[in-house]
């Protein structure tokens, strides 16, 4: 099974890469896009016990894919 | 081989050394050479800081800088160790990526971002020391101005509004930018710990304390710590 853990900086805090991409692409005349903030995505393979594998992922994502100080992350499994 | 000992060295300096670091020889021979202190190495996977009086975590691009700079240095044995000497008491200084690994680890508060211009900066630049009651300034004037270089993509400051208050109140800001290179809020440089024995920074001072490289601002830094390191010697005889 894989999931996915998207981290993203926190709205708060100034997102540089986010800011450059806005400017091109509304350089490049898409007027219809507002503002755009980068992230990144893990697809973490995992196996076992899916309680525990939930678990495992939810502390995996808040102490070391993410950095709470400037990221926000969000956990997401396969619907079956 | 690595180690120098000179008759009038007082005190001993670990550099500590991760897959990726490149500044680690620029401090060794910064405060061996330069200073005339002792200077040793220490490995990533050592689980020790052995006898040093002062650990300096070099500039670098440790673990190739994956996942966030600095993010995985800070599982490495050896900063479980420096983790335990800066809860001692121990003196901890962190120059570019060490900065960024000692807040990564919780040593220091806040986080290094992106420069807001998205581009990577190598050029000496102005700081004023912010405060000289530090074990890393004492020899340095408040307000005084030094040039040393930067050389970072990653060194834009944050840190939320209550924790920059509380540096300020706490007079923990050791450096300003003079003319802000890379967006870092309220133009923060370097920053102490709550107890004032770790030090974390951007900009360079191990590449600034040899004639040759064109500027000796450096070595006051390191003078400081070595003023800092004899008179607490002296207090406690």
């Amino acid at each position: 099974m894989t999931a996915r853990v998207y981290v993203s900086p926190k709205k708060t805090v100034l997102d540089p890469q986010g800011q450059t991409i806005r400017a091109a692409l509304q350089g490049r005349g898409y007027a219809s896009v507002g503002n755009v903030r980068q992230g990144k995505v893990f697809e973490v393979e995992v196996s076992g016990d899916p309680a525990q594998a939930r678990k495992d992922l939810e502390e995996i994502a808040r102490t070391i894919l993410a950095n709470p100080v400037i990221e926000e992350y969000r956990v997401e499994w396969p619907e079956n | 081989m690595w180690q120098t000992c000179s008759y009038w060295s007082s005190m001993k300096f670990g550099v500590v050394v991760f897959p990726g670091s490149n500044c680690d020889h620029d401090a060794w021979y910064a405060t061996s050479r330069n200073l005339g202190q002792e200077a040793e190495f220490i490995w990533h996977d050592s689980s020790s800081v052995g006898d040093v009086d002062c650990v300096i975590v070099p500039g670098g691009f440790s673990y190739g800088d994956y996942l966030r700079c600095g993010a995985i240095a800070k599982f490495s044995p050896v900063m479980q160790a420096v983790k335990k000497y800066a809860a001692d008491g121990g003196l901890v200084a962190g120059f570019c990526n060490g900065f960024q690994i000692l807040t990564e680890s919780g040593l220091l508060p806040g986080a290094l971002l992106m420069n807001k211009g998205v581009k990577y900066i190598c050029r000496p630049v102005g700081l004023a020391t912010a405060t000289a009651n530090s074990p890393f300034t004492n020899q340095l004037k408040a307000g005084e101005v030094v040039t040393y270089p930067i050389a970072h993509g990653e060194g834009l400051y944050y840190a939320d509004g209550r924790t920059l208050d509380m540096l300020e109140a706490e007079d923990r800001i050791a450096f300003r930018y003079t003319d802000n290179p890379n967006g870092s809020l309220r133009n923060i440089a370097g920053i102490l710990s709550e107890g004032r024995n770790v030090l974390g920074m951007m900009p360079h001072p191990e590449r600034a304390s040899d004639p040759l490289m064109g500027c000796t601002d450096g070595l006051k830094l390191f003078q400081s710590i070595v003023a800092h390191h004899s008179a607490s010697l002296t207090t406690t005889k």
